[in-house]
């Protein structure tokens, strides 16, 4: 069975692409599926040292699109996981030295070995957005619970419906429950009525995220993270499976603590 | 007002969040459809010198909005009261008759 091509974009810039695309990437593999993740932000450089692969890099995306190397060449191989494997984005070029047309070509050589092929697009809606657009089958569109991050989920929305992709599928990232519980917030269910899109997954705030960052070991991986599992559960949804949406609200409230004594909640 | 309930069962619907919910349906609604806000005044205004030219509008009480239905529709939702006992002008009144009654020069029949 052919692999399926699954972009990870926002609109808005710093709410969580490339953390989405590296735990994604890495709960998928260890799930057992072959994975491959493609960075398509051309001179900004960082799924690589998200995933703690920065020092294997020997050549990139624009490395294969101009035919400097093999394919195989330009995938590195994940330390802990060898059915995964990074494309790096070049950090010296820019985003023109790609073509949609060549990332349909690469993915398309890519999905005959391959289960999932992830891409992290770049933020903004022009050239590199396009680029990472064209060879997706799926579209998962991160936001935050904010207004300007909504906004710009919301442009991306419209944009692909006026294409022929599949409906986009929305993540919702960093989102605080406990201020949602304050009425300062806005609930997933909200922002989901907002933009009238189907949710895959909600993934709470968690302060585990940038000591994972910082290691290159991404969050999935730290089996203690609400975030982790939020990842882990958005995987198992990519993999087909039906998975209930965690409780966010367990640990906090009383309620929520005399019926975890009681052996409720999981 | 938030009652001790709301907090204990729900959340509050005085915070901040649900007015970001109410800025973000509004300004969303133009950001689809191309309609910025200025447009829409001029369109509210419009509709309102139209309908004012048969009844006479109780302009404190308009309401004239705009609501999503789905991502592809929205709708005008419009409310114009409109008071009784002043007679509005009769639009045409101060058009000749010749012009609004007589028929429109037809066509010369075709023999096709």
């Amino acid at each position: 069975m052919a692999g399926k091509v699954i972009t990870v974009t926002s609109g808005k810039g710093g709410v969580g692409k490339t953390t989405t695309t590296a735990n994604l990437g890495i709960a998928l593999a260890r799930m057992g599926k072959r994975v491959v993740v493609i960075d398509a932000d051309i001179g900004l450089r960082n799924l690589d040292i998200v995933m703690g692969l920065e020092n294997r890099i020997v050549y990139d995306l624009v490395d294969v699109v101009e035919k400097r190397c093999r394919l195989n060449q330009a995938m590195i191989k994940h330390k802990q996981f060898p059915n995964l494997y990074l494309i790096p984005a070049a950090q010296t070029r820019d985003k023109t030295a790609v073509s949609p047309q060549d990332m349909v070509n690469l993915t398309n050589e890519l999905r005959p070995d391959h289960d999932f092929i992830l891409i992290d697009s770049p933020a903004g809606i022009e050239r590199g957005y396009r680029n990472a657009i064209e060879p997706a089958d799926e579209v998962l569109i991160v936001t935050n619970p904010e207004v300007s991050a909504v906004r710009d989920a919301d442009r991306i929305v419209g944009l692909l419906q006026s294409s022929t992709k599949a409906q986009p599928k929305l993540i919702i990232n960093r989102l605080k429950p406990e201020m949602v519980r304050r009425g300062e917030m806005m609930s997933a269910e909200d922002v989901r009525e907002i933009l009238s899109i189907k949710i895959i997954g909600i993934v709470p705030e968690d302060e585990n995220v940038i000591p994972s960052s910082n290691n290159g070991v991404p969050v999935t991986l730290n089996e203690g993270s609400r975030a982790g599992v939020a990842f882990r559960n958005i995987a198992r949804r990519l993999n087909g499976e039906d998975v209930p949406f965690m409780n966010l609200d367990e640990n906090q409230g009383l309620f929520a603590r005399i019926s975890r004594l009681f052996g409720g909640g999981s | 007002m938030t009652t001790f309930l709301d907090r204990l069962f729900g959340r509050a619907q005085s915070g901040s969040g649900s007015k970001a919910k109410e800025r973000l349906q509004v300004v969303l609604i133009h950001d689809r459809f191309s309609l910025p806000p200025e447009k829409m005044g001029e369109l509210k205004a419009e509709i309102l010198a139209v309908i004012s030219k048969y009844v006479q509008i109780d302009h404190e009480s308009v309401d004239i909005s705009l609501e999503q239905r789905d991502r592809l529709t929205s709708q005008i939702r419009a409310e114009i009261p409109f008071v009784a006992g002043r007679q509005v002008a009769d639009p045409d009144e101060d058009v000749p008759d010749f012009v609004t009654t007589s028929n429109p020069a037809e066509p010369p029949p075709s023999d096709q």
